[in-house]
């Protein structure tokens, strides 16, 4: 279906759903190096209001990827439930705005209605909203989800740490994991991204984690970052795996090129579930949120899968929405976006990246997701720490779930900066924000007080200390 | 009011001026990880600032930084080479300079036209000729990385070839500029090799501007994603040793000959499987690929 509008004597048209979605979205390099991108700002603002009068129904009509050739599409249309959009059928993208900004979109509300929503609808409605629009709605609504703390309540912030060593050695990573708890780092995760993907890596360094854990009685949950087959191998022998971590990504294309699709993904999640692992939480329930999914804009561009109807591209924030779509199927206790990893040929400079943060924590929460965020860039993007400090500042606004805490904010593995263990105090105590009510307790508490004397008492000790921390 | 954050006031006390900081700034012993830093209250100290915008600007710089593709050939041609592996062909992508690079991965992923008629001219002088192994030394993101690694590696890599794969036919050695991995893919299938190992910088990272990578790939094609390559990541002398790096390289290229497959398919040796190929001899191998 054609879409328009007239600006004086000039008519601007677009030719579908998915040229319209694109013309309409903020500039960034990703969508030009797609060739998606408006060919002016005028042709830009013009596919903003064509877009704001497009009604939400019709993307129930029209798919911006095929639903035979997708089964990210097919997952979204089959599970889209009727009943909860009813309270906005009627409503136009514009006018959706417009009550998402009201008073009558509670956190109550806005949280019955998400099941009733597309990825394509949440991503329209973002390309209309300004920086404070995406911060004030996000910040209304809370994800709650538990494994052995809560993380997403209100007035709380969380922190994957992320202990990473280029070698994956256990002693190294061993000392970010304490000096990342001594700052008070580590609720939402302790997560390592291994430089191996095998089995026996997986489990000798869940196996550290689960020695740490019970020696300092940390309420906390593990994972390695690996491919999830090899997870599931590592399950298979026994390791001592909390969450189940995957890269996903927007269509059936982008996901085949990391490996995965949706069957292997519940196959993963029910052997995670399986396990049954998770705590007594804060407030009685036992965890059971068992999955982790990392996403960013420009991962299906940069695997070549970006097409859909007509074989026409589908630009990168569109594609990041759906990726969502794939995570709540499944329940998840984390999803981050990694929003500036990717690098400057998606996601060129500070300013690219910050809104593209701001609008994939937006969708995510719109979408009912636990959406954290790895405020982050890398060397050959135009960014530094001022940026990040800023984006920081505007994700805690918006009340996202948790961040990373990297040594010194500086990813000796992976190559990148992200935040620090103190990125997360500046930004928990100017906002009055706490950890997780099971790791607040347990800073308070004699776990914290036996991890601090251990590392306050005799220089020698030390090796030794980290030593006792490895499995045998 | 500090008391009423508990992160906040509670940290300050137990690592902002007592006897612990200096105890958690012993922990830099046993990790390169930017751990145990200085604090002014629960933020970094002046001097942890400093360092951490130096090692910025020298990552800034290494981006920046230009491959002296004669000058690294030259290099490697002294290292020992099975017949024809030496490095022969200096070639570019479509990327004309860095910061088209940066922005266009699409045109640092094909060859430029000169370089593929140099690969053409070569394949139809010797046709007779089909490779098991090409090998693509590519700036990527650090020209550093390469200048400092490749060399060494290669060092490492190639007698171990000769020992454990020594029918391995090892197409002559491409050094390729504004690269990226999927570059290797165009020169392997005009070289007509079944496999390609591109070694290429790595983005810079604060503390190792010069970290190289390595990737395998079968059957390389134009339909090839990320998910049919393996990767060995960190390669530089504060990282993963060249010899580990080597005998992992080793590992990836016996099982692709073997399986016919690189990718998700493969998962990475163990310190024990690498071990057991370094004790395989060369006989046994030769029957192997006998049966492939």
């Amino acid at each position: 279906m054609e879409y328009s509008h007239t600006l004086g004597s000039v008519r601007h048209s677009f030719a579908s759903l998915s040229h319209l979605l694109a013309c309409a979205t903020p500039f960034r390099s990703g969508d030009a190096l797609a060739g998606l991108a408006a060919a002016s700002a005028e042709q830009r603002a013009a596919a903003q209001f064509a877009l704001a009068d497009v009604p939400l129904r019709r993307f129930l009509e029209e798919q911006v990827v095929p639903y035979e050739m997708d089964e990210v599409t097919r997952l979204i249309v089959d599970t889209h439930d009727a009943e909860a959009f009813a309270t906005v059928a009627s409503l136009t993208v514009g006018e959706f705005r417009d009550w998402l900004l009201s008073d009558d979109a509670t956190a109550e509300r806005i949280g019955s209605l998400s099941p009733g929503l597309t990825p394509e609808m949440v991503a329209a409605v973002s390309k209309l909203m300004r920086v404070q629009d995406l911060i004030q709605v996000a910040s209304r609504v809370h994800v709650v989800t538990r494994f052995r703390t809560t993380v997403g309540l209100a007035g709380r912030l969380s922190t994957r740490l992320q202990p990473n060593h280029p070698a994956d050695d256990a002693t190294g990573i061993a000392a970010s994991i304490v000096d990342g708890l001594l700052l008070g780092s580590g609720d939402a995760v302790i997560g390592i991204n291994p430089v191996s993907d095998n089995p026996a890596t997986v489990t000798h360094l869940l196996q550290m984690i689960e020695g740490v854990r019970e020696r300092y009685s940390i309420p906390a949950q593990s994972c390695v970052l690996a491919h999830i087959t090899t997870q599931i191998k590592a399950i298979e022998q026994g390791a001592p795996l909390d969450l189940l971590f995957q890269s996903i990504a927007g269509t059936e294309a982008a996901n085949a090129s990391f490996g995965i699709n949706i069957a292997l993904l519940q196959e993963g999640h029910e052997a995670a579930q399986a396990l049954q692992r998770g705590g007594v939480c804060a407030d009685g329930l036992v965890g059971s949120n068992v999955m982790y999914f990392e996403t960013g804009q420009g991962s299906a561009l940069s695997a070549n899968a970006h097409r859909g109807t007509g074989g026409r591209g589908v630009d990168q924030q569109t594609l990041e929405a759906r990726a969502y779509a794939v995570a709540r199927h499944f329940d998840p206790m984390l999803v981050n976006t990694v929003v500036g990893f990717i690098g400057p040929e998606y996601l060129y400079d500070g300013k690219q990246i910050m809104r593209a943060a701001l609008e994939d924590h937006f969708c995510g929460k719109l979408l009912g997701l636990p959406m954290g965020c790895d405020i982050c860039y890398t060397n050959h993007a135009e960014a530094d720490q001022d940026d990040m400090d800023a984006l920081l500042t505007l994700l805690g606004a918006a009340g996202i779930n948790y961040i990373m805490g990297v040594p010194g904010a500086d990813d000796v593995m992976l190559n990148y900066q992200s935040t620090s263990f103190h990125d997360a105090l500046y930004v928990r105590r100017i906002l009055g924000l706490q950890p997780a009510p099971e790791f607040e307790a347990w800073l308070k508490g004699s776990g914290f007080a036996r991890l601090s004397r251990e590392m306050a008492s005799n220089t020698g000790a030390l090796d030794g200390m980290l030593e006792r921390l490895l499995p045998a | 009011m500090r008391d009423e954050f508990v992160t906040a006031g509670h940290i300050e006390e137990a690592a902002g001026t007592s006897p612990v900081l200096d105890r958690v700034g012993g922990l830099r012993r046993f990790t390169p990880a930017r751990v145990g830093l200085r604090m002014a209250g629960t933020s970094l100290a002046t001097s942890e600032i400093l360092d951490f915008q130096l090692a910025h600007a020298r990552a800034r710089d290494a981006v920046y930084a230009a491959l002296q593709p004669a000058h690294l050939m030259a290099d490697l041609r002294t290292l020992d080479w099975p017949v024809d592996g030496s490095p022969r062909f200096l070639l570019r992508s479509q990327a004309k300079d860095r910061r088209t690079y940066l922005q266009r991965p699409d045109l640092g992923r094909r060859l430029d036209e000169t370089s593929r008629i140099v690969l053409e001219n070569f394949s139809t002088a010797e046709g007779a000729w089909i490779f098991d192994l090409s090998i693509v030394v590519a700036d990527g993101l650090s020209a550093l990385a390469v200048e400092r690694n490749a060399g060494p590696l290669l060092a490492e890599l190639l007698p171990l070839l000769a020992g454990v794969t020594p029918a391995l036919r090892v197409a002559p050695t491409s050094i390729l500029e504004q690269g990226r991995v999927a570059a290797g893919d165009e020169v392997a299938m005009a070289l007509h090799a079944s496999m390609v190992v591109v070694l290429i910088g790595e983005r810079p990272g604060l503390s190792s501007p010069d970290s190289l990578g390595a990737y395998i790939t079968w059957n390389p094609s134009s339909n090839t994603t990320d998910a049919n390559r393996n990767c060995i990541s960190n390669i530089r002398s504060e990282g993963l040793s060249y010899r580990d790096a080597a005998v992992r390289l080793l590992y990836y290229i016996r099982e692709a000959l073997r399986l016919k497959q690189t990718g998700v398919a493969l998962k990475d040796p163990t310190d024990d499987l690498c071990e057991a190929l370094l004790n395989t001899t060369g006989e046994t191998l030769l029957a192997e690929r006998g049966k492939l």
